[in-house]
């Protein structure tokens, strides 16, 4: 019964990674929050939701997920951001959060507000291991995950575009005098980002064969609280915080109740800041360098 | 002098009514040390920033190799080839030694290259980068975060860095301060066989007997307004310069 929380728990934890790492890629580089990342992460399972159900195979919904939500990502950093990019911080912010609000209008009002449900027969194959049984999506949903943080792993550490994403992140100004094009590195974040929240959506959609308009509020806001957790600017942080919030949600609500889950993950993300501002990881802060 | 590469004439630039820079005028030779000396809150960095396009002058014009850069943006001055460094130095913390002579040179790859391993995406930059180390003594240092390197390392990766792009100039902001005499001597030696390459350089400094070992011309600001000019030698005995910068405590 534990190990089959476990694996549960860690399914969820690895939709959270994915979703942590989105808004992580544009807070580490922008210092802001894009709050419609929750909201993309819905749509694109709400796009691959639909594909499905057409009769597309996985990659094709996978694929259309991630498409939809990159090219909102894209508007989003058109309308919403650049043009208040020299702003203060808070409002681009609240530019992003009137894109969630109306994304998730948008949703409501073209699949409707009730849960959309996936016929059965989809992914619905338990594989036996021993004492735990492990659902065919929950294998997808977990190499995907393992596949998409190796790519972003290797996008961010190991190319030369990855490089300047680094530089911008670290100190904006400077990587701009060496020549960095710091503006088309900012719509590349936004493209990264809203194209792991696409997929995130699309995984956990199938997974559990519903949605809701309701799911960025739902799921979508608690990576937030994960990327808090492992440490804001600390983008690899969330390979330990997703698991472990995933983890503890689904024990939370298996031995606790479901009444008290929220309360346990966002009380969590309060303690961590006010114990551990920097994230679980810690060490050195990437923006607390010989600066000053 | 038709040879300046960069030739400022008549700069100024005000905050707050405040004349940080007034009727600026100097000329920096192609393949000259060049020094700006003056005491605390002279004008010397602001100076640099309107040269770099960061502050836009508010009367003057700017000119590199005879064109008027005043009101270009940064990026466009930086590409044209200035390349600097800071007075406080700014590396990227957590990034190697390594890569920073890599982002140093960002047009250096067609955009669906930059999606591939350094090493396959542009051999060239590389191949740079592994030069500049050289040239610097840092080739040891290769894999070492800058954050953890001491201080004194920090400022030769920085100069590294700006010179990686081979910037036509190159503008130094005390790049001495805070040294011992070892390390400031080292840097010395540095800055005089990178103009052995054709480097020019023109370099804010404190420290007198640094810059009167080093420039072949100098320009001292007070107040910012320019007060002297000359030769090191004619400079050190200089009355006014005498009065205004070596008789106070800074």
């Amino acid at each position: 019964m534990l190990i089959q929380q476990l694996v549960n728990g860690l399914t969820l934890g690895a939709v959270y990674t994915l979703l942590a790492l989105s808004f992580s890629l544009v807070m580490g580089i922008l210092g802001i929050l894009n709050l419609a990342i929750a909201e993309l992460f819905m749509i694109g399972g709400y796009l691959g939701f639909t594909l499905i159900t057409a009769g597309f195979p996985l990659p094709v919904a996978v694929l259309g997920g991630m498409l939809g939500a990159a090219a909102i990502a894209i508007a989003i950093e058109k309308i919403g951001y650049q043009p208040l990019r020299d702003a203060p911080l808070v409002t681009p912010m609240l530019s992003t959060l009137g894109f969630s609000i109306i994304l998730q209008n948008v949703a409501t009002n073209i699949w409707g507000s009730d849960p959309a449900q996936l016929p059965d027969e989809y992914f619905g194959k338990q594989y036996a291991l021993g004492p735990i049984n492990i659902g065919e999506m929950q294998l997808i949903v977990l190499v995907a995950t393992v596949v998409l943080v190796a790519v972003v792993a290797y996008i961010v550490q190991k190319t030369p575009m990855g490089r300047a994403l680094r530089a911008v992140a670290e100190n904006r100004e400077v990587a701009r005098i060496l020549g960095v094009s710091a503006d088309r590195l900012t719509m590349l974040a936004f493209i990264l980002s809203g194209s792991l929240a696409g997929v995130a959506g699309v995984l956990i959609a199938l997974h559990y064969g519903t949605i809701t308009p309701y799911l960025g509020v739902e799921i979508g806001l608690k990576a937030i609280a994960v990327m808090v957790i492992g440490g804001t600017r600390q983008i690899w942080g969330a390979l330990v915080a997703g698991p472990l919030i995933g983890i503890a949600e689904v024990l939370t609500v298996a031995y606790g109740g479901s009444q008290v889950r929220d309360f346990v993950v966002y009380g969590f993300m309060i303690l961590i800041l006010l114990l551990r501002p920097q994230g679980l990881l810690g060490g050195a802060r990437s923006d607390q360098g010989q600066r000053v | 002098m038709s040879n300046a590469l960069l030739q400022l004439t008549g700069v100024t630039k005000t905050f707050g009514g405040i004349h940080a820079l007034s009727g600026m005028v100097c000329e920096v030779p192609e393949g000259k040390i060049v020094g700006v000396i003056g005491p605390n809150g002279a004008g010397k960095t602001t100076l640099f920033n309107t040269i770099t396009g960061a502050y836009r002058a508010d009367a003057g014009e700017v000119k590199l190799k005879g064109v008027d850069v005043t009101q270009w943006p940064s990026y466009r001055i930086v590409r044209e080839g200035i390349a600097r460094t800071f007075q406080n130095i700014r590396l990227f913390g957590s990034m190697t030694v390594w890569e920073h002579l890599l982002v140093a040179q960002p047009h250096s790859e067609s955009a669906w290259r930059r999606l591939l391993p350094i090493s396959w995406a542009n051999p060239a930059a590389q191949a740079r980068a592994e030069e500049v180390m050289e040239f610097f003594g840092l080739t040891e240092l290769r894999d070492r975060p800058a954050k953890s390197l001491p201080y004194g390392i920090q400022r030769k990766v920085e100069m590294a860095r700006a010179v990686t792009a081979r910037p036509k100039l190159l503008l130094l902001d005390e790049p001495v301060a805070g040294m011992n005499h070892d390390e400031a001597e080292e840097i010395r030696a540095l800055m005089i066989r990178l103009r052995d390459t054709g480097l020019t350089i023109l370099l804010i400094e404190h420290d007198m007997n640094f810059v009167m070992r080093l420039c072949d011309y100098l320009y001292v600001l007070d107040f910012g307004v320019l007060i002297a000019e000359g030769r090191p030698e004619d400079v050190r005995t200089n009355p006014v310069v005498l009065d205004a910068y070596l008789g106070k405590d800074d």
